[in-house]
């Protein structure tokens, strides 16, 4: 069994702000991570390794330097890694994040089951996942907590729904993205360090995929643009209480009596 | 292909040039300037320095944005309970339809639903299209994008929205990558332009900021909106619009997923249906401390509901996160504790009635959207608001 796992390099902290006064975004450090939800991916193709014996394919879509994260998978277990990477890729939404990522896995080992992670912190969208499915011409099932079985023909799989839980027995190859509490993602590990310290990394660029049109990527493949961004602004009443611990205390005790939410007595 | 042209020669300072990336995109390399993958096309550095960098656009075919009409909302349902969210969008979509002067649709799918179409006529809708087929019984992933597809190939509305609840964030992104178009998540904010463009706002970058994105050239632009975001339309006595039922071919329902088993969960109250919230934030600095916390949401007949970290930690379940990766609230009362304000957080709240924020930063960013900003320590304050109850 081959699984390809999605993986992508995120910053490390998520604080980017913007300065009032002059507009500018302000970025403190750049350091970036494997993005937390991708970790539980990885464990998830482990796990089934584990029990059925499989080989494990991760593919990043990045700059150079997410060669980090695919050979911190390296050191969770995985056996291969692809880091697709190329200018003609700057610039990508969903879609055409999606697509090259789709065009990328088709040039790895064959799949019989595509992981992504729920989310990512930086995208946020969580729809890669199902994106891909689609390029790719294969059923997805979202929200995956929890694998039942998984054999050559099919994967049964539990997904969540905010008021059931729906087990669905689906199908070979299809892609799964999974919620957080399917596995505890282990740690990578020292020995593993060791031993895939010289393990390559694939290069995939853009002149290796089977679309040659460069419209269909990066930016220009990018339906959705981004026209500008400013800090979130809010028109609300606003006061502001300042006193001791027992007079602010008073203070909020009377404002909720007289806004009902306490009875006055 | 569009482009960022560099103008090499009007750079006097390599280093500045460079900075002004919040994303560490541009780099020197032999002396020059370059702009590398980690681009995010954010358009900051066109933005601050027009001098040095130049957005070249592409030649691209314009596609004919009359061919596309109507606002399209995707009915969000389990066996025929139609979710909140949906009349929310309905509201939504009634008051950018009003500008454009274009009519408001939406789509019905699943099995045996026909009846519960009529709920939907009672808020002001033009036209509601079902899809009532017994292969759309369970929600499965194949069969629901084929219904989706037929109705857009049929009706081509320039605007599609879709809940962003569990099904809708898995179907969405699903169609939207079948027609080659634009899909934005989370939109809290969506307004409508004279040629049918879709002001689209959301919080992005993973930090503290809001991005106006727009899909120009793409049809049907995609959004998809969380519950409680917008206010749904007051219920119409009246029934008004019509129901048309599309035939799709059960060939094209065809999937490879089985449904063996729809397993109920056992109900328990979620934070959206609190009237009064009490939040725990990271300013709770031991575990113990949040009796505290609970003893005033009693007291208040309200819901504790936590920020991240504390979730992360382990102290608080996963179900009581408020923000842009938890719930959305609205309740009448929210009081947060010990709680900053982060973009990610504020996303999933700031639409409640009333907001009291105890925090001991003035500085504190949860202070810009707070009706009342109590600055003060809260081992303090609280055990004092407890006695006074
Ligand atoms: C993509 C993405 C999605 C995210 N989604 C969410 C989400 O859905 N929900 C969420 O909550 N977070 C989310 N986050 C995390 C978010 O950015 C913040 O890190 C988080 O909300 C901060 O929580 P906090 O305010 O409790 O903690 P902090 O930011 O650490 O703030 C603690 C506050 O408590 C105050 N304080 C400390 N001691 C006291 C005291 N004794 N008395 C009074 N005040 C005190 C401090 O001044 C400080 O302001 C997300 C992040 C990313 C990148
Ligand atoms: N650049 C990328 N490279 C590899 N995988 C990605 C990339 N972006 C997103 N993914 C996958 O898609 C999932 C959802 O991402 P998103 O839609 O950005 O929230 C992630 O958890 C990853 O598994």
């Amino acid at each position: 069994m081959n699984i390809t796992v999605c993986i992508k390099q995120v910053p490390g902290t998520s604080e980017v702000e913007i300065d009032e006064k002059t507009g500018n975004l302000i970025r403190e450090g750049i350091d970036t991570k494997m993005n937390p939800y991708d970790l539980y991916a990885i464990e998830t193709a482990m796990k089934i390794k584990e029990n059925n014996s499989a080989k494990i394919n991760v593919i990043s879509m990045g700059p150079p330097q997410a060669v980090e994260v695919i050979q911190e998978a390296y050191m969770m277990g995985a056996d291969n890694g692809y880091l697709l990477t190329d200018k003609k890729f700057a610039g990508a939404d969903v879609l055409a994040t999606s697509y090259a990522l789709s065009q990328g896995i088709n040039k790895m080992d064959n799949y019989n089951l595509i992981i992504c992670g729920k989310m990512t912190t930086d995208g946020d969208t969580a729809q890669v996942g199902p994106e891909i499915a689609e390029f790719l011409n294969i059923p997805h099932v979202a929200n995956v907590k929890k694998i039942i079985d998984i054999n050559s023909n099919s994967i049964t799989v539990e997904m969540d729904m905010p008021k059931t839980v729906e087990i669905q027995e689906v199908k070979l190859p299809c892609l799964i993205t999974v919620e957080k509490e399917i596995h505890q993602p282990r740690l990578p590990s020292f020995k593993l360090k060791l031993a895939t310290a010289k393990r390559k990394v694939n290069n995939i660029t853009f002149k290796d995929l089977d679309d040659s049109n460069p419209e269909n990527f990066g930016l220009d493949g990018s339906p959705t643009q981004v026209l500008d961004v400013f800090p979130p602004t809010s028109d609300r009443v606003n006061e502001r209480w300042k006193g001791t611990g027992k007079e602010l205390g008073e203070r909020i005790s009377k404002k909720l009596k007289k806004l009902k939410f306490v009875k006055d007595n | 292909m569009a482009f960022i042209k560099i103008h090499q020669k009007n750079v006097k300072n390599v280093e500045e040039a460079i900075k002004v990336c919040p994303f560490n995109a541009i780099k020197s390399k032999n002396d020059k300037i370059e702009i590398t993958s980690a681009c995010k096309m954010c358009d900051i550095c066109i933005k601050k320095m027009p001098d040095i960098y130049e957005f070249i656009e592409g030649k691209k075919v314009k596609i004919n944005k009359d061919n596309w009409k109507g606002i399209a909302v995707y009915v969000d349902h389990v066996e025929g309970d139609i979710h909140p969210v949906t009349y929310e969008l309905i509201g939504k979509a009634e008051r950018m339809a009003k500008k454009i002067n274009q009519p408001v649709y939406c789509l019905f799918v699943g099995s045996n639903i026909k009846h519960k179409a009529e709920d939907i006529l009672h808020y002001g809708v033009d036209e509601v299209f079902v899809i009532d087929k017994e292969e759309l019984y369970d929600f499965r992933i194949e069969p629901y994008t084929a219904a989706f597809e037929n109705f857009i190939t049929k009706v081509k509305p320039t605007i599609v929205l879709v809940g962003g609840t569990t099904v809708g964030r898995s179907l969405a992104p699903r169609v939207a990558a079948r027609f080659r178009t634009g899909l934005t998540a989370d939109c809290t904010i969506l307004d409508v332009k004279d040629n049918t463009d879709l002001d689209q706002i959301r919080p992005a970058f993973g930090g503290n900021i809001m991005a106006h994105i727009h899909t120009p050239n793409h049809r049907p632009q995609f959004a998809t909106v969380r519950y409680k975001i917008f206010d749904a339309p007051e219920k119409n006595k009246n029934k008004t619009g019509k129901i048309t039922e599309c035939k799709i071919d059960s060939n094209k329902l065809k999937s490879n997923i089985k449904v063996l088993e729809v397993k109920k969960k056992e109900k328990v109250k979620s934070i959206e249906e609190a009237d009064v919230i009490v939040v725990a934030g990271n300013g709770i600095k031991k575990e113990k401390d949040l009796e505290m916390i609970n003893q005033l949401a009693n007291k208040l007949g309200g819901m504790v509901a936590t920020t991240r970290p504390l979730i992360e930690a382990g102290w608080t379940d996963a179900r009581q996160q408020i923000g842009l990766s938890g719930r959305t609230v609205k309740p009448k009362l929210i009081i947060t504790c010990g709680v900053s304000g982060s973009i990610q957080f504020v996303a999933g709240m700031n639409n409640s009635e009333n907001i009291f924020a105890i925090n001991n930063d003035p500085k504190a960013q949860i202070f810009d959207v707070a009706n009342y900003g109590i600055v003060g320590d809260l081992y303090e304050i609280i055990p004092e608001l407890i006695k006074k109850l």
